[in-house]
C-alpha cells in the first residue's frame, strides 16, 4: 500500500452566480486528502455541501455550479482539466458512486444478471467469456443468498435492502480503487441500514478500496468510517479520526450536533441546535456558526478562524477550540412532559382490523369471504388523556395504516375505535362530525407532500380556523399569527409559499396547522424521518412543549427507536400489522424485550465507534403476515419450534402494564437475553 | 397583521417570480421573445406591410429580393414579403382560440377520469389510447372532407382533436395530486369534495396544463399548416404560410425565396413557443430531475 492519495482535494471552492451577479460559494477552501484503504466520512446538516464535495471528487458539478479556485485529483489526474472521454472511463470504473436511493434506481425492465453484465462490460477489463462468473462472483461479493436465482430477478422482486445490495454490486464491477457513497442506507429500515453497514465495512477491509461515505447519520458514519470530517455552510469545520470527532470533539458545531441526536441510552429529548446556516455568500467575515454558536466572540465576528490544529491535535476551525468542552455534548434536554396518571383512556381501539384489499366482485356475489390475512389484525390500544404512545415497527409493519383508520382515511375492516368514552366513532372521515374531525389531528411524515405547495403559508393555516370555528377578517388573521409564534415561526411568514421555507420549518408550519384546530388527540406519522438531525431535535421539542402546555395525548409513529423513546410514555412494537409488545418506554427499553423487539433494538446504531450493533436476525422485508402462529415465526431467532407456527402467542403481561406477546415464557425469555447480552 | 401589509410573496409574487425564472433562462427569453413578436407582428402587419398582398403584377414574377421586394416576388408577381409577415394571422387566430378550448375540455375531462379512477377510468383511458394511434391527419382530414373547411369547421375540429391527448396528461396529474398527503390531509379535516377540488387540486394541475397547452399550440400551429399546405385550410388569396410554401414549392429550384420566407416565419414561432414551453416547465418545477451521472 503506497501512500500516494487516491483522492485529494486542494483548497477547492465551488459556486455559483446569484441572481444579483454576485459569486456565491457553495464549497469554500476544502482540504481533502483520502488515502488508499481508508474511509472518510462526511457529515453535517443537508445544505451543508457534503455531496458536492463527493461529486466533485467525481470531476461533476451539478448545473449552474463551477470551480472558483482549487483543484480536485484523482490519482494525480486533475478532474476538472480532463477530457469527456477521460472522465467517462474513470467514472463508474476506478471511481464508482453508489448516490441515494440507487437500490431504487435500478432500471426496472432488466433482471438483474443482465444489468451487472452491462455494468461489466462497460467498465471491467474482463474477457466476455468470464462475465457470467464476475456477475455470480460479485452477488456473492455483496452477501446475496443464492446468486444464481438473484441474476433472474428484476428489480421488483427484491426488497429495498437487496436492491441496495446489488447497486453496491454494480459499483464494484468496475474493481473501483475508491467509491463514494452518499447516503447509501438512508431510508432503509434500521436492521436493513445495519446489515448494509457491516457489508461496507466488511468490503473495504477485503478489497483495501478507499471509500467517501456522505452522510447525515453519525451513528452510520461511526460505524465504517476511520476519519471523519464535519462539514458547516460549505467549509471543513473539523477533521480527525473517528473516535475523536465523536467522543471528544473541539468544534462548537461537532458538539452541537451530537448533543442533537436522540441515544437509546438516553431518555432525554435531545437538544435542539437553534437557528439555521447561512446561505450560500451569507457567511460574512467571520466565523460561519457565529450566529450559533455559544462561545462565539468579537473576534468570531471580525475574523474567519483558519482550520488549524486544536487540543486534541485534530484540525478544527474554530477561535477557541480550547473551550469547546465548556458545551454539552450528550441530550441535556428535558425528560418529556408526562402525562397524569390513572385518567381515562382518551382513545381506545379494539380488536381493530384493517384490510386494503377488498374481496373481488365475484366472490361476494359468492358470498365467499377474503381468506388472506389481513394487513393489520387484532390490534388492542388504549391511550390515557395527556399520554404519548409510540408505535414502532419496520417500514410496512402498518404503522401509517393505523394512524390513517384512526383519522377516518381508511375505514376499519373489523373492531372498533371509541374516542372520549363515546360511542364507537364513525368509521370513515364522511360520517364524522365537525367535533371529533377537529379533536382528531394528524400530522404527516413529509412536509413537502403534506402542505399544497400552491397555498400560502397564511391559507393553510386559515382552512382549519375557518372550518371549525368559523374565524374570517381580522380575527382569522391574528389568529394565524398566534399560531405561527406559538411554533415559532413569525407572522413574516404568512405569505410565504412553503417552497420557500426551510424543510424544519416547513414541518413546523404543518404542526401548527394541526394545533390550530386546539386538537385532543394528535396522530404523528414519522414527523421527524424527513428532517436533519438537529432540526429534528427542535421539532421534537415543539411537540413537547405544545403537550405540556396543552395536555395534548400523541401517537407518535417512528422508525426511529432512540426517537420514539425520548418521547413517549408508553410504546408499542408492532411487526406485520400485528402488535408483539406494549408497555412503559422504559421497560420496552428494557430486558426482557419480545424477540422482535431485541433484535430492532440490536440494530439501533449509536454515533460511538465502540459499540457494535448485534444482528440476530436477517435482513428479509416479508410481503404478508403468515396466516397463522406468531407473526414473527419465519425470522425469530428464538423461534421454539412448531408451536411458533401454529398456535397464536398468549399476551404474558406484568404488573406494570408491560406486555409481551410471545411463546417463551417471560422468565426464560429474561434469562436468555440476559445470558446473550 | 393589518391591510397594508401588502402580500409580497403569495399568488401574485409567484406569477411574477414564474415570469422572472421564465425570461432569467436563456431558452425562455428566446422563446418568449420570438412569441411576442409574431404576435405583435400578428396585429400590426397589415398596418406596416409595403403592399398589398392582393396586388398581382405579371410583369414581376418570380423576381429575386431586391431593394422594393425585400423577399421577392411570388408566381403571381405578389410581394413576398408583404405575404409572410400577413401569412401567420389566420393561423395564430384559429389555433389561438383552439388552443385553450382544448385544454379546457380535454382538462376538464382528464381530472374527472383522474378523480373517479378504478374500471371505469382505465377503460376510457384504453379508447384515447386507441384514438391516439390513429395518424392525426387522417382523422383530421375525414372530418374536414365532411363538413368543408372554414374556420367555423377548422377552430372545433382542431379543438377536438388536440383535446384528447390533454385527457391523457390531466388525469395523470390528477393521479399524481390525488395521491399526495395534503389531500389526505383535507380529507381528514373533513373539507368538502368541491373545496377539495377547487383548492387543492385544481391550482396544481393547472400548472401541468399549462405547460401541456403551449406544446399543444405548437403542435396544432403545425397542423394548421399542413393542412392549409394540403389545401383544406385557408384558401387563396389570403396568405397563410402553409399555402404560400405548397405554391412556391414547385419553383423552388430557381426561385427558392418563395418557400424561405413563410418556412423562417413559421418554424421561428413554433420554436418560440417550444422554448417558452420548456422554460416554463422547469421554472414551475414539472421537468424531471436531473440525475447524477454513475
Ligand atoms: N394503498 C395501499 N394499498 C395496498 N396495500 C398497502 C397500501 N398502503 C400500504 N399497504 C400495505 O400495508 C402494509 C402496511 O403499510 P404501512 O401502514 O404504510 O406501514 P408503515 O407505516 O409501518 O411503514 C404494507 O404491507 C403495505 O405494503
Ligand atoms: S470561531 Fe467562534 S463562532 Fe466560530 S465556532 Fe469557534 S467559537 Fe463559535
Ligand atoms: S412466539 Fe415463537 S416465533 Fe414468535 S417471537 Fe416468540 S419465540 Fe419467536
Ligand atoms: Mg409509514
Amino acid at each position: 500500500m503506497t501512500d500516494t492519495p487516491v483522492i485529494q482535494l486542494s483548497d477547492l471552492s465551488i459556486g455559483f452566480t446569484g441572481r444579483a451577479g454576485h459569486t456565491l460559494p457553495v464549497l469554500r477552501n476544502i482540504d481533502l486528502t483520502v488515502r488508499p484503504g481508508e474511509s472518510i466520512g462526511l457529515v453535517g446538516e443537508s445544505g451543508s455541501g457534503k455531496s458536492t464535495v463527493a461529486l466533485a471528487a467525481m470531476g461533476y458539478l451539478k448545473r449552474g455550479l463551477r470551480v472558483l479556485g482549487g483543484t480536485a485529483r484523482f490519482e494525480g489526474h486533475d478532474m476538472f482539466a480532463l477530457k469527456r472521454r477521460e472522465l467517462e472511463t474513470l467514472r463508474g470504473g476506478q471511481l464508482a458512486l453508489i448516490p441515494q436511493n440507487s437500490g431504487q434506481s435500478l432500471t426496472p425492465t432488466l433482471r438483474i444478471g443482465a444489468q451487472l453484465t452491462e455494468a461489466l462490460r462497460l467498465h471491467s477489463r474482463l474477457d466476455p467469456a468470464q462475465f457470467p462468473d464476475r456477475v455470480l462472483e460479485l452477488l456473492g461479493q455483496v452477501r446475496l443468498p443464492d446468486p444464481q436465482t438473484i441474476t433472474r430477478r428484476y428489480p421488483h422482486e427484491l426488497s429495498g435492502g437487496q436492491q441496495q445490495r446489488v447497486a453496491i454490486a454494480m459499483a464494484l464491477a468496475g474493481e473501483p480503487r475508491a467509491l463514494l457513497l452518499d447516503e447509501p442506507t438512508t431510508g432503509l429500515d434500521v436492521t436493513t441500514q445495519a446489515h448494509i453497514l457491516e457489508l461496507l465495512r466488511d468490503l473495504a477491509r477485503e478489497t483495501g478500496m478507499a471509500m467517501v461515505y456522505v452522510s447525515h447519520d453519525l451513528g452510520a458514519i461511526a460505524r465504517v468510517c476511520d476519519r471523519v470530517v464535519v462539514m458547516y455552510a460549505g467549509e471543513v469545520v473539523m477533521e480527525g479520526s473517528a473516535r475523536q470527532v465523536l467522543t471528544a470533539p473541539t468544534h462548537p458545531y461537532a458538539r452541537g450536533l451530537l448533543a442533537s441526536i436522540p441515544k437509546l441510552s438516553d431518555p432525554h429529548l435531545p437538544m435542539a441546535l437553534g437557528g439555521r446556516p447561512p446561505a450560500p455568500g451569507g457567511a460574512g467575515d467571520g466565523c460561519a456558526f457565529v450566529d450559533r454558536c455559544a462561545l462565539a466572540s468579537d473576534l468570531c465576528r471580525a475574523t474567519r478562524p483558519m482550520l488549524a490544529p486544536g487540543p486534541g491535535g485534530a484540525p478544527v476551525r474554530c477561535h477557541h477550540a480550547d473551550r469547546a468542552d465548556t458545551l454539552p455534548m450528550s441530550s441535556q434536554g428535558d425528560h418529556a412532559a408526562r402525562a397524569e396518571a390513572g385518567t381515562a383512556p382518551v382513545l381506545s381501539l379494539q380488536d381493530l382490523e384493517i384490510r386494503y384489499s377488498r374481496p373481488g366482485l365475484l366472490d361476494r356475489l359468492r358470498g365467499r369471504e377474503d381468506t388472506r390475512p389481513a394487513t393489520v389484525d387484532d390490534i388492542t390500544i388504549s391511550i390515557a388523556k395527556g399520554e404519548t404512545l409510540g408505535l414502532v415497527g419496520e417500514s410496512g409493519s402498518g404503522k401509517s395504516t393505523i394512524l390513517k383508520t384512526i383519522a377516518g382515511l381508511l375505514p376499519p375492516a373489523g373492531g372498533e375505535i371509541r374516542f372520549d368514552g363515546d360511542a364507537p366513532l364513525p368509521r370513515s372521515v364522511e360520517q364524522r362530525g365537525p367535533d371529533h374531525l377537529r379533536r382528531i389531528q394528524l400530522i404527516f411524515q413529509n412536509p413537502d407532500d403534506s402542505l399544497n405547495p400552491r397555498h400560502t403559508i397564511a391559507e393553510i393555516l386559515e382552512q382549519p380556523l375557518k372550518l371549525y370555528f368559523g374565524l374570517s377578517g381580522t380575527a382569522l388573521q391574528d389568529r394565524c399569527v398566534e399560531i405561527l409564534e406559538r411554533v415559532r415561526l413569525g407572522g413574516h411568514y404568512l405569505d410565504r409559499l412553503p417552497s420557500q421555507l426551510s424543510g424544519g420549518e416547513k414541518q413546523r408550519v404543518a404542526v401548527a396547522r394541526a394545533f390550530a384546530a386546539n386538537p385532543d388527540l394528535v396522530l404523528c406519522d414519522e414527523v421527524t424521518s424527513a428532517l436533519d438531525v438537529s432540526v429534528q431535535a427542535a421539532v421534537l421539542e415543539l411537540l413537547n412543549d405544545l403537550k405540556a402546555a396543552q395536555g395534548t395525548t400523541y401517537v407518535f409513529v417512528s422508525h426511529d427507536l432512540a426517537v420514539v423513546r425520548a418521547l413517549s410514555d408508553r410504546v408499542a412494537v408492532l411487526y406485520q400489522g400485528r402488535l408483539c409488545e406494549i408497555g412503559p418506554s422504559a421497560e420496552v427499553y428494557a430486558l426482557p424485550s419480545h424477540p422482535y423487539t431485541e433484535v430492532l433494538l440490536g440494530a439501533v446504531l449509536e454515533p460511538d465507534p465502540d459499540t457494535a450493533p448485534k444482528l440476530t436476525a436477517d435482513d428479509v422485508i416479508e410481503l404478508s403476515p403468515p396466516a397463522k402462529g406468531c407473526p414473527f415465526q419465519r425470522r425469530c431467532p428464538r423461534k421454539i419450534g412448531a408451536r411458533c407456527d401454529t398456535d397464536t402467542p398468549p399476551w404474558q403481561t406484568r404488573d406494570d402494564g408491560h406486555a409481551i406477546r410471545c411463546h417463551i415464557p417471560l422468565d426464560d425469555l429474561h434469562r436468555q437475553q440476559q445470558a446473550d447480552s | 397583521m393589518s391591510l397594508a401589509s401588502i402580500p409580497q410573496n403569495s399568488h401574485l409574487g409567484r406569477t411574477l417570480s414564474v415570469l422572472r425564472d421564465v425570461t432569467s433562462r436563456p431558452s425562455g427569453a428566446v422563446g418568449l421573445s420570438l412569441v411576442l413578436f409574431h404576435l405583435i407582428l400578428a396585429v400590426i402587419s397589415p398596418y406596416i406591410a409595403p403592399f398589398d398582398y392582393r396586388t398581382m403584377n405579371a410583369a414581376m414574377m418570380l423576381t429575386g429580393p431586391d431593394g422594393v421586394h425585400w423577399l421577392g416576388t411570388d408566381h403571381l408577381g405578389r410581394d413576398v414579403f408583404s405575404r409572410t409577415i400577413q401569412g401567420g394571422r389566420e393561423a395564430i387566430l384559429v389555433t389561438g382560440i383552439a388552443t385553450p378550448i382544448a385544454v379546457a375540455w380535454g382538462g376538464l375531462v382528464g381530472i374527472f377520469f383522474g378523480l373517479i379512477g378504478g374500471r371505469v377510468d382505465e377503460v376510457m383511458m384504453r379508447f384515447v389510447d386507441a384514438f391516439l394511434s390513429l395518424p392525426w391527419i387522417l382523422k383530421m382530414l375525414v372530418l374536414i372532407v365532411t363538413f368543408g373547411t372554414g374556420i367555423e369547421v377548422l377552430i372545433p375540429t382542431l379543438a377536438f382533436f388536440y383535446g384528447i391527448p390533454v385527457i391523457r396528461i390531466a388525469r395523470a396529474a390528477t393521479h399524481d395530486v390525488v395521491a399526495r398527503d395534503f389531500v389526505a390531509a383535507a380529507r381528514a379535516r373533513g373539507q368538502s369534495r368541491m373545496t377539495i377540488m377547487r383548492k387543492e387540486l385544481l391550482p396544481n394541475v393547472l400548472d401541468a396544463l399549462m405547460v401541456e397547452g403551449a406544446m399543444r399550440w405548437s403542435w396544432m400551429l403545425l397542423a394548421f399548416s399542413s393542412l392549409s399546405f394540403l389545401g383544406f385550410g385557408v384558401s387563396p388569396p389570403t396568405p397563410d404560410w402553409g399555402l404560400m410554401i405548397a405554391d412556391a414549392r414547385g419553383f423552388m429550384s430557381f426561385a427558392p425565396w418563395g418557400v424561405l420566407g413563410p418556412v423562417i416565419a413559421l418554424s421561428t414561432l413554433i420554436i418560440g413557443i417550444n422554448l417558452t414551453a420548456d422554460a416554463l416547465a422547469k421554472a414551475l418545477g414539472i421537468d424531471r430531475a436531473q440525475k447524477a451521472p454513475v
